[in-house]
Parts: structure tokens; C-alpha cells; sequence
């Protein structure tokens, strides 16, 4: 705490205004607020020395215990997307960039975004196997069924016809922007990767406001 | 006898005591066979014919001495019998009006001699004597309820070895008389089975048959028959005691393949639909909301034509099982009849039963006959008869089949009934307990609720043999909606609605697998995407009447009117469309208001609504409340709802989104405003709010709908003078007018031409209408109309014709003749109209003419027939000024072969307005004298006096000049005068009304011209008012006023001078 503490105060408002204007959907004020809990997040956190940012394990927790995700999968691909530069860490500006779509996205934001957490392997794609994958899990398996996986491969054929708008078995971004744009439902498709009202609203809450409060009293 | 008497007759009062025997067919075929048994018993057996009775048989007889003959001893009024007992005391006895009779011989003789009064008299000697078999053979014969013994004690008696000649004798009479009980029963119980009535075993028997076609499979007819109770009280009801009374035997929840579920009450009087009592509701819902069937297959047949169509399929089919399992059934209720249980309960219902004791003793016939001759015979008789009846060709065929099974299989088929008739389903035990007040006041909606849909018979009779590929793929989505995580219901749902969701079958598809549970299961959860997808899905199916009595069924409404209060705004817009779409119907109506549906709906409507540049937010809001508006709309429907809209604060926001420029929300604002424009509060807030010029501005609007909807609301607002003339100054008559060119639109029509009716009301805004020609158009749309734009085109014509020069104008147009035509229409609403529309033209000479011509007045005579009180009076009204105009009206009216009776009978009224209607008419008719001499015959003086009572200003009016009409006529004066008519005419006067002082006072100098009224009217102190009335500016009055003073002063002096002289 006494490092954390020892962080300049002047340092943290002079990023918040330079990603505050990096990064759309938040102003300074609550760049400032999300760098702090930034900071706050990272101190916990047990291996300190590697790099700057949030681990894996760190990210899922905040995914699960703040934004009630459950899906393993859903949370790496989550935490794939947050972490642009592949470093298995999520930077303070990754941090931010990432919570102004996963928070106050625009529709177009969070298709891209979207998009991104379900092509798994990252090919501009989303093919058959990467959907049976996000989706195997989805129904409750009726053991005495033959195949098991039946439905899952039916679920898939569905989601196909509906949105493989150019007919080549696979989903392109513009089958999926445009299967999301008709309609909004299948934004996620395959799986709950943004957070409710409800958690938006618990989250920012604590962030905006609480913070200040208490960093108040710190200062 | 006994019993025969005890249960077939059916006696006035169904206690004991002094009853009378009512004049039926039942009871006259009974005292027939009494009689001539009683005739022919002392030829017969003659030694049973001189046992002398324990008691006499006492009674008050018609006859009189000189009907008795030989063998009796005549002195004056009495007669004594001959023939005497062995202490000497005469057989029969006649001490006018009281006869009594000591055997049957006597009985036979006075039968025969009583020649065309023997039924009189038997009739009259079974009232008196209750049970005559006591009387004769001694109380210990008395019939009894239950087991009848009275043989077993006699021959008690004879074993032992009391054998005197005495008890033989009596034991030959006993059972003679039982003989005739039997035969009496055996009549009746013919008569009865004629008549639908339905019997607790015989419905049993229906219901275990239906039950048996609920569990074979792919070809059931049904798919499930419960009870509501299954507790079953001793004499085979399942309805609570209270209900049993009523005759209600128990209560059904039927669900077919169909229809939604049936829920069906089973009474004595048949079989119908209740308002929805099932097991758990907490409502009460007996009231009866179909027609009555003669019993459940009858009912099943016309409600769900899957089950007409396969119920005949059925009876080939398996022709064998329902007429086994009705065989065996005949057996399970003949061993509950055998414990005799099903007789007290009836007896205990008897008295609490006034109205419907009648239809008791009919079950009670079957009972009494049944345990009187334990036979194969009326077995079928008294319990296959019901089906028979009904199911006509189809028990005569499995009639047939009984035979051709072996006995083995039958008792197969039982086995398996017993297990079938356990349903998965076990419909709790609870009874319902009488509602408080709130719930039972629920069912007293009424006003314009209209039941938009119906139960639709539904097309897809041919069932499952080629369903649409739709029902598969949606069976498998809905399996997936069920078993699936969010992600999955969401794919589920977005598939589905690409389904065409306007089609019937993909839409019974969802509800045929399941798919309205979980939809409705779906609004129930945290995830509002699946909410939303969900309610997509919904809002487009519940445009089906079927589906949406299922939403309602399954408890959608309760949760779609809880996500009303949800935050996201998407979410209440598609909830409020769907309750929009469900709520078309009462019940469901009435649910939405219940969980409180109708405030939260009006709290959607508060919302910015001006048109000038809204935000993204603002837009949404306007959004939500179009859609609140919609349910509202839906809702409005329901008296209560209207209420509570108001009560919500509803009216100011209608008032406010009235502003808005969008037609797409002015349709529901204008159509919620003209539902409820029914209601007074309404009417008066639509003025007071500035809405009618709202409603004036968007009648120009070129939208039909939204036009029809205004013009709809100016009809039933423009009963109020004040908005008449707010629907004139803002400029509202002329497109009124201009919108009857959309003649093709009747809906319209029928709307535009209601508002120019009630605004014809005013004679100013008839003048403005003429400036546009309205009464030309108007009569061009006397023809080939529907009756809707009739009855208020008429209407129109009819407030337009209260001027001259206006009736002149639809003559000119050539008016006369339709509206005469329409005359013989059987349309009340429009006969009322069209009366009042001759009426008004029949003011001008030259229009009576053409009426006179083409027999209208005629016409209008003969309405005075139709048997709607409001047809009469205006018929009556209408009369008036015919009479008064035509030529020749005396004899025109002699000419309606018994006209004149028809219109002096119409005096028993008793309607106040076709009363005074009717005296205002006859006021007419007798200024022709012939025509008055016929009145007065056909008894208009008393008929006028008994009315005389009457506190009812326009009647006392009318009455008054009736009679100072008809005092014109022979002693007419002086009847009026005994039969009390003076003193309360002097009442009059003091009437606050001025037209009915010179009224009367012209009927009191009429009167005053007899002594006997003035002495009358003097000591009902008739001169201080008439001083009063003297003292009127009306001359008429003054006049009639001064020469009834004149008459009674005259009587006073000529007194006085013949006591002097």
C-alpha cells in the first residue's frame, strides 16, 4: 500500500487525461476513477514483479465476481479481447479501452467486439467447429439421446441459416454485423460476454463514485 | 299411491301440508288413471271396495245434493249414504262443501256420478288428503321415505295367524293400491324421461364416457376430463351445497384438442359453460356464459369441432368401448342407487329449493321407481333414456355392439377403465367458499364490452395425420428453449421468429408442444433478452383468439404486467403490445386490472409528446406510451377498466398524447377515449378538457380509422348539449358531413352518422347541417345500408325533421317511402328511430298524405304489438300526430280491425313512458265520437282511472287529457267519478310542472259538469288551486280553470236553494 500511496497523484490525472482523450466514452474524472482501481486491482495482485498489468486470473476473477460471467471459455475469449497486445496481461490502457466498449459501447463497438470474442482462433472467421465449441455446453444433455451432441449441431445449423448470410458455412463479420443489426438478440450469440444493466450499473457505480470518496480521504 | 302422489305429482309447494296440485300434464294424466282406477275398483273387487277406511277421506267437494241419486238419503244440502258401517255411521256423508267418504265403493260411486267434475274432485280429495293410503288402511300404512315395509308388517301379521277376514282384505287392498303406485310411476317416469334432465349417475356415466376417450392414444377425442372436486357428497354431486341448491351437480374442466379449456357445470337443468371454475381459482365463476345443452357430448360437439368430427370417427373405431363402458357404467350406478343415499339429500334440497323444486322431484322419480321394481326394464329406461335421447343414433348403435361382446372382453374393458380413469392430474380437493363481495361483483361488466373473439372453431379438425413441417422444427426449438442455457433460448427465439408468426399453424404449433409454458416461463427469469425474445414472439401469436385465452390461462398477463415496472423500456413497450393483443377479451381484462395492470399501463403514458424536436430518450418514452395507449385501448373495453383508468389519472395524459401529431398514437388515444366516452365521468372530462376540439381537428385527418374513431367519440359525447355546441363552434359539422361521402366504409359510416344524429339534438346545429345539404345525403342513405347506419341515419332524420321546413325537405328528397319501409323491420334500436322519424314528417299535411298512402299508419299501429316497451311508446308517439293530421283519421283508425283494444290493453303497461305515450294517443282517438264509444266499451275509464295514481309528470299530463277526452262520452263523467279518478287529478295542480295544470284542468271542468265529482273535488279543496290556476297567463287554463270553479259554485247555490225552498 505505502508504494501505491507513494504514486504520484499529479502521474495518475496526467494518464487519465491522456487516455481520457485516447479513449472514447470516458472523461477524465472517470479515467482517473478507473486507473485507480486499476491500481487498487494490481496491488492485490500476488506476482507483482512480471510486467504491468492484470493477469489472467485476476481479469476472470473481476469478469466473475463483478460482471457475473461463468463460461471459462467466454472469460478468456473476454480477457483475449481486452488484451490487444497479446502479452498475457492487461495494461492500465488496455484496461480502459477495453471497459469503454465492454460498459458503454456503442452497437457497432460492441459487434467488433463481439466478433472478436467468438472467432477463437482469430482468422476473421467464425467457422462450425469454433461455434460447436462456444455452444456444446448450452443445452442439458438428455443421456438417452444416441447423440448427445445432436442438439448442439442442430443449434449450430440454426444460428447458420439465420446468420451465414453468404452461404459459405462460416460466419464473416458482415454476416455477423448484419445478423445483429436485423436483429439485436444475436449479438451474443454464442455466449454472454457483456455485462447486464444491472452490473453496468453496480460497477460504475463503485467505480465513479465510491472511489473519489474514499481516495478523499487517502490524499 | 303414496309414493306416486309424493314424488311423481308435482304439488305447488314442495312441503307437506296444504299443496295444491298444479295443472300440468303430469298431474292431469295422474288424476286420470286415479280416477278411473277409483271407478272401476268396486266392479272389480268388490269385497277389497266395502273395507272400511281407518279414517274418513275428508274434502271440500263441488258437488251438491242434487247430484246424489238412489241409495242416498237427501235432506236439503246433505246427503247420507244408505250403505253404513257396522256402528251405524253412513259411508259417505255430504255436509255442503265438506264430504266424507268411508270406502271405495262409496269413492267409486261418487266418481262415476261426479261425471265431468271427477277430476275436480279427485283432484281435490288427493289435496286434502295427502296420503290417502294412511287413511285407509290406518297410520301404520303412512308412506314413508325410504324402505316401504308396510307388506312385510302385514304379512307379519297373517304369519302370525291373525287371520281374520279384516287383514286379508287389507292386504288385497294394499297391494292393489300398490299396483296402481307402481303403474302411476311407471306413466310418469315415461312422461319424465321426454325431459332433459340430468341426474347426478347420468352424469357420471358422461363423464366416465368421455374420460375413456381421453386415454386410447393418437386418436383421443379429448385430452383430459377432470373434476374440479373430487369430493363426491352422497348423493353423487360434487358441488359445494350451496351451489346444489341451484341444481348444479358438479363442475368440469375439459380440455380438448381445440379449444381453450372448457370449463363446463353440469346442473339438472343440462349442461353449460361457467365462467372458469377450476380447482385452485380463488374466483367464483358460476354464472353461466353459454347456452344450455342437453348434456356434455352436446356441449363437447359444438364447442370443439375436433371432437364433433372425431367423436363419430370414435364410434366406429372402438365401437365396442363406449357402449361397454356405458353398460358397466349402468351397473356402477345402479349399486350406488341400491344404498338409497341419493334420496335424503334430494329431500334436503327440496326445502331449500323455491323456483327449482320442480325439477328435483324428477330425480326422485327415477329413485322412488327404482327401488319400487328393481327390473331391467325401467333400469334402461330411467338411466340409458338421457343418452338416448341425446346421442340418438350413436347409443343405438352401441346398443347393437353390447350384444356382440362376450362378457370376457367387457370385464377387460373395465379393468382397463379403472386405470384409465385415474388421471395423471389429481384436481385437489378443495371447495370453493362463496366470494366476498368484490370478487362476486367482478362479474357484473357489462357496457360495450364486446367479445371480439369468440371461441374460433378451429380449422385443423383432420388432426394429426399431415402436420405442416413448421410443427416439427418448432416442437424441436421449443425443446431447445427448454433445455437450453441463455445463449441457446436466445437462438431458439430469434429462430422462431422466423417462422411466419401471422400463420394459424405455426402459432397453434407453439401452443400444441409446450411452447406458451416456456414462453411465459421465459418472462419469469432475470435474463432480459430471453424477456425480450420471448415477448417478441408472444406480441405477434397473441393476435390468435386461441392463443391469447391460453396466455391468459397460463398466467402471462400477471407477469407481462409486472415487467411494466422493469426498467428497460424495450422490455415494457413489447409487454404493454402484447397485454395490447391479450387483453381483448373480458376475462382477461379483468386480470390486468386485478394485479394492478391498469395503473402502471397509464403510468407509460406520461411522456413528452410535442412533436418539436425530441431526443433518442424522449422518443423512446413517446414509444411507450403508444403502447400504453394500445393496452389501454384493449383494456377499455371493461367498465371497471374505465374506471380505473380515470382513477389512475388517466384522462389528462389522454388528453395530452390527443396533441400529438403522430396517427399511429392518436389511434389508440382517440379509440381508448371513445371506449370509455360510455362512461358520464368521461363524457363531461372530454368537454372540460379541451378535447373535443382535439377531436374536431383530427376528423379532417386523412386516416379512416383515426376518423372513425373521433366521430365516434362526438356520438356518444354529443348527448351533452354543451359539447354539441363545442363540436359546432370548433368547426366539427362540416367534415361530419363531408365524411358521409365514404359511403363504402360502414364502420365509418355508422360512426359519422352516429355523431350528426346526436348532434342533429340541437336545432342550431341542424341548421348548419342543412347549410351543407346533410338531410339530402342522409335519405340517400336510407337504402342498402347496414342496420348500424340506419338506426343513426334514421335517428339524424328524425331530430332533423322536428322542424317543418326540414320534414318538408326529406319529402321533397323522397324520404317518406324508405322510412316507411323501414317501418316493418324487426330492428328495435331502429324501429325506435324510425317511429320517431315518421312521427316528425306525419307533423306536415302533405307528408301525412304520403304516409296515409303507402298504410304507415298502419305500420305503426301494428308496432304497438312488438313486444320492446321503448317500439311501443314510440309507436304510440308517433300515432299521435298521424291521428291528428290525416284525413279522415276516425275512420282511418275503425279500419284497424282491432286496433282500438290493442291500444286501450296497452293501459296495463307498465312502462311510465308507453303509458303516457298511449293516454296521449287515446287523447287523440276519442275526438273522433264513434271511436270513443268503442274505447269507452273496451273499458278505457277504468284502465284510465286505475293510473290515476301516478306521480309522473308526463304521464299525469297525457293522462289528464285523456280523460278530459273521454269524459266526452255517455256516462263516462260519472264512471271516472266512481271509479275514484277526481281526487287525485285535484292533485295535479299541485304538480310543479305547468303543462299538466291545463291538463288537468281541463279534465276537472269535464268532470265538474256531474254533481257527484263536484262535491268531490270541492272536499278535496279544488277551488283554492283552481283560483290559483285562474290567475294564469295561459288562457286555456284560465278558461277550464274558471268553468269547473263555475260548475261547482252552481252545484253549491242549487243546494242552497233547494234547502231554503
Amino acid at each position: 500500500m505505502s508504494e501505491m500511496s507513494a504514486m504520484n497523484r499529479k502521474l495518475i490525472q496526467k494518464l487519465a487525461e491522456t487516455l481520457s482523450k485516447q479513449v472514447k466514452h470516458f472523461n477524465k474524472t472517470e479515467a482517473e476513477c478507473l486507473i485507480r482501481l486499476f491500481n487498487g486491482l494490481l496491488g492485490d495482485q500476488s506476482d507483482r514483479r512480471v510486467g504491468n498489468g492484470l493477469d489472467r486470473g485476476k481479469f476472470r476473477n473481476i469478469l466473475h465476481n463483478t460482471f457475473g460471467m461463468t463460461d471459462d471459455m467466454i472469460m478468456d475469449r473476454v480477457f483475449r479481447a481486452f488484451d490487444k497486445d497479446n502479452d498475457s496481461y492487461v495494461s492500465v490502457k488496455e484496461w480502459i479501452e477495453g471497459l469503454s466498449v465492454f460498459l458503454r459501447g456503442t452497437l457497432d463497438e460492441k459487434i467488433k467486439y463481439c466478433f472478436d470474442v467468438y472467432d477463437l482462433n482469430g482468422d476473421g472467421h467464425i467457422s462450425r467447429e469454433e461455434m460447436f465449441h462456444m455452444l456444446k455446453n448450452s443445452l442439458i444433455k438428455q443421456p438417452t439421446e444416441e447423440d448427445p451432441d445432436e442438439g448442439i449441431k442442430d443449434l449450430v445449423e440454426i444460428t447458420l441459416k439465420k446468420m451465414d448470410y453468404d452461404h459459405d458455412s462460416r460466419l464473416s463479420y458482415a454476416d455477423f454485423e448484419k445478423a445483429v443489426k436485423d436483429e439485436n438478440l444475436l449479438l451474443e450469440a454464442f455466449g454472454t460476454c457483456l455485462p447486464d444493466a444491472k452490473s453496468i450499473l453496480a460497477f460504475e457505480q463503485l467505480a465513479f463514485q465510491a472511489p473519489l470518496e474514499s481516495s478523499g480521504h487517502h490524499y | 299411491m303414496g309414493i306416486a302422489l309424493t314424488r311423481a305429482a308435482q304439488w305447488t309447494t314442495a312441503s307437506s301440508g296444504t299443496g295444491k296440485l298444479e295443472i300440468t300434464p303430469i298431474n292431469e294424466s295422474l288424476l286420470k288413471e286415479i280416477a278411473r282406477f277409483v271407478e272401476q275398483f268396486s266392479a272389480r273387487h268388490p269385497q277389497e271396495a266395502k273395507h272400511v277406511f281407518k279414517q274418513p277421506l275428508q274434502w271440500a267437494t263441488s258437488l251438491e245434493a242434487c247430484d246424489f241419486k238412489t241409495e242416498y238419503d237427501i235432506s236439503g244440502p246433505t246427503v247420507k249414504s244408505q250403505e253404513t258401517d257396522i256402528d251405524g255411521h253412513p259411508m259417505l256423508q255430504l255436509t255442503p262443501p265438506s264430504i266424507s267418504v268411508r270406502s271405495l265403493s262409496q269413492l267409486s260411486k261418487l266418481v262415476e256420478l261426479a261425471q265431468e267434475k271427477r277430476l275436480k274432485e279427485v283432484r281435490a280429495c288427493l289435496e286434502a288428503n295427502r296420503d290417502p293410503v294412511a287413511k285407509m288402511l290406518g297410520p301404520s300404512f303412512a308412506t314413508v321415505e325410504g324402505e316401504d315395509s308396510s307388506v312385510l308388517r302385514l304379512l307379519e301379521k297373517v304369519r302370525e295367524g291373525d287371520l281374520a277376514k279384516e287383514t286379508e282384505t287389507q292386504v288385497r287392498l294394499l297391494i292393489l293400491l300398490q299396483q296402481l303406485d307402481t303403474h302411476l310411476l311407471s306413466n310418469s317416469l315415461k312422461q319424465i324421461s321426454q325431459e332433459v334432465r340430468l341426474s347426478p349417475a347420468a352424469v357420471k356415466n358422461d363423464v366416465e364416457l368421455l374420460k375413456s376417450f381421453c386415454c386410447d392414444g393418437e386418436k383421443r377425442v379429448l385430452k383430459a376430463v377432470q373434476y374440479t372436486s373430487d369430493y363426491e357428497f352422497a348423493n353423487g354431486c360434487r358441488t359445494p351445497p350451496w351451489r346444489q341448491v341451484h341444481g348444479e351437480i358438479c363442475y368440469l374442466v375439459i380440455q380438448t384438442w381445440d379449444t381453450q379449456p372448457l370449463y363446463v357445470t353440469c346442473s339438472t337443468a343440462g349442461v353449460f359453460l361457467n365462467g372458469g371454475i377450476r380447482p385452485e381459482a380463488e374466483e367464483n365463476a358460476f354464472d353461466r356464459t353459454s347456452e344450455v345443452y342437453k348434456d356434455l357430448v352436446t356441449l363437447l360437439k359444438s364447442m370443439s369441432p375436433h371432437f364433433a368430427v372425431n367423436i363419430h370417427k370414435q364410434d366406429f373405431a372402438f365401437q365396442e368401448e363406449p357402449s361397454s363402458t356405458q353398460k358397466i357404467q349402468h351397473m356402477e350406478s345402479v349399486d350406488a342407487e341400491e344404498q338409497g343415499q341419493p334420496q335424503r339429500s334430494y329431500d334436503h334440497q327440496e326445502k331449500n329449493v323455491h323456483e327449482k323444486a320442480r325439477q328435483q322431484p324428477v330425480q326422485n322419480k327415477l329413485g322412488g321407481k327404482k327401488k319400487l321394481e328393481p327390473s331391467l326394464k325401467w333400469k334402461n329406461l330411467g338411466l340409458a333414456s338421457p343418452y338416448e335421447e341425446t346421442n340418438g343414433q350413436k347409443s343405438k348403435r352401441s346398443a347393437v355392439a353390447v350384444k356382440s361382446v362376450g362378457t370376457q372382453e367387457k370385464m377387460q374393458k373395465k379393468a382397463n377403465f379403472s386405470v384409465s380413469s385415474l388421471p395423471g392430474r389429481q384436481s385437489s380437493i378443495k371447495t370453493k367458499t362463496p366470494g366476498g363481495e368484490g370478487t362476486v361483483r367482478d362479474f357484473s361488466e357489462s357496457s360495450s364490452e364486446s367479445e371480439e373473439d369468440e371461441e374460433q372453431p378451429e380449422r385443423r379438425t383432420e388432426s394429426n395425420t399431415d402436420l405442416p413441417s413448421e410443427y416439427w422444427q418448432i416442437q424441436k426449438l421449443v425443446k431447445y428453449l427448454k433445455g437450453g442455457n441463455q445463449t441457446a433460448t436466445v437462438i431458439a427465439l430469434c429462430s422462431m421468429r422466423d417462422f411466419n408468426l401471422a400463420q394459424e399453424t405455426c402459432q397453434l404449433a407453439i401452443r400444441d408442444v409446450g411452447g406458451l409454458e416456456v414462453l411465459i416461463n421465459l418472462l419469469d427469469t432475470e435474463e432480459i433478452k430471453c424477456k425480450i425474445g420471448s415477448l417478441k414472439i408472444l406480441k405477434e401469436i397473441s393476435r390468435n383468439g386461441q392463443i391469447r385465452r391460453a396466455i391468459a390461462d397460463l398466467g402471462g398477463l400477471q407477469t407481462m404486467v409486472r415487467i411494466l415496472d422493469s426498467p428497460d423500456k424495450n422490455l415494457k413497450c413489447l409487454a404493454a403490445e402484447t397485454i395490447a393483443n391479450v387483453a381483448k377479451f373480458r376475462r382477461a381484462r379483468r386480470t390486468v386490472r386485478q394485479h394492478g395492470g391498469i395503473k402502471r399501463l397509464v403510468e407509460l403514458l406520461d411522456c413528452v409528446p410535442d412533436s418539436a424536436a425530441l431526443t433518442e430518450e424522449q422518443e423512446t418514452d413517446v414509444e411507450v406510451a403508444r403502447c400504453g395507449a394500445l393496452a389501454l385501448w384493449s383494456c377499455s373495453k371493461s367498465t371497471r377498466n374505465k374506471e380505473a383508468i380515470r382513477r389512475a389519472g388517466g384522462i389528462p395524459l389522454l388528453a395530452r398524447l390527443l396533441k400529438s401529431p403522430h396517427e399511429n398514437m392518436l389511434i389508440p388515444v382517440v379509440g381508448t377515449l371513445q371506449e370509455c366516452a360510455s362512461e358520464r365521468s368521461y363524457r363531461i372530462a372530454i368537454q372540460t378538457e379541451g378535447m373535443v376540439e382535439d377531436l374536431v381537428k383530427n376528423l379532417s385527418r386523412d386516416n379512416h380509422e383515426l376518423q372513425m374513431h373521433c366521430a365516434s367519440a362526438i356520438f356518444k359525447c354529443a348527448e351533452d348539449q354543451r359539447t354539441r355546441d363545442l363540436v359546432r363552434q370548433y368547426g366539427g359539422l362540416q367534415p361530419l358531413v363531408s365524411l358521409l361521402g365514404q359511403a363504402d366504409n360502414k364502420q365509418l359510416l355508422a360512426a359519422t352518422t352516429g355523431a350528426i344524429w346526436k348532434c342533429s339534438i340541437s336545432v342550431e346545429n341542424v341548421a348548419k347541417f342543412q347549410e351543407h345539404k346533410a338531410l339530402d345525403t342522409l335519405v340517400g342513405l336510407l337504402t342498402d345500408q347496414p342496420e348500424e347506419v340506419l338506426v343513426n341515419v334514421v335517428g339524424a332524420l328524425g331530430e332533423g325533421a322536428q322542424t317543418p321546413a326540414n320534414s318538408a325537405i326529406i319529402r321533397e328528397c323522397g324520404g317518406i317511402q324508405p322510412l316507411v319501409n323501414l317501418l316493418t323491420g324487426t330492428n328495435q334500436a331502429l324501429l325506435v328511430n324510425v317511429t320517431k322519424a315518421v312521427g316528425a314528417c306525419a307533423t306536415e299535411p302533405e307528408n301525412m298524405t304520403i304516409i296515409d298512402r303507402l298504410d304507415g299508419v298502419r305500420l305503426l299501429w301494428s308496432l304497438l304489438k312488438n313486444p320492446n316497451p321503448d317500439v311501443q311508446a314510440s309507436a304510440a308517439w308517433a300515432i299521435c300526430p298521424c291521428i291528428e293530421n290525416a284525413k279522415d283519421a276516425g275512420e282511418m283508425v275503425r279500419s284497424f280491425v282491432g286496433g282500438l283494444e290493442l291500444i286501450v290493453n296497452l293501459l296495463e303497461s307498465t312502462n311510465k313512458e308507453v303509458l303516457a305515450s298511449v293516454c296521449a294517443a287515446i287523447a287523440k282517438i276519442a275526438k273522433d265520437e264513434e271511436n270513443l264509444a268503442v274505447i269507452t266499451d273496451h273499458g278505457v275509464v277504468a284502465l284510465l282511472a286505475k293510473l290515476t295514481n301516478t306521480t309522473d309528470d308526463t304521464l299525469r299530463r297525457h293522462l289528464a287529457e285523456a280523460i278530459a277526452r273521454c269524459c266526452l262520452w255517455g256516462s263516462n263523467r260519472v264512471s271516472f267519478g266512481e271509479a275514484g279518478a277526481v281526487a287525485p287529478l285535484v292533485r295535479y295542480l299541485k304538480s310543479k310542472d305547468s303543462s299538466v295544470h291545463q291538463a288537468t284542468a281541463q279534465a276537472l271542468f269535464q268532470l265538474s259538469k256531474d254533481p257527484n265529482n263536484c262535491i268531490t273535488m270541492h272536499e278535496n279543496r279544488v277551488v283554492k288551486l283552481l283560483l290559483g290556476m285562474m290567475g294564469s297567463t295561459d288562457e286555456v287554463l284560465q278558461e277550464a280553470s274558471a268553468g269547473c270553479v263555475a260548475n261547482i259554485r252552481r252545484l253549491a247555490l242549487a243546494n242552497e236553494k233547494a234547502q231554503c225552498g
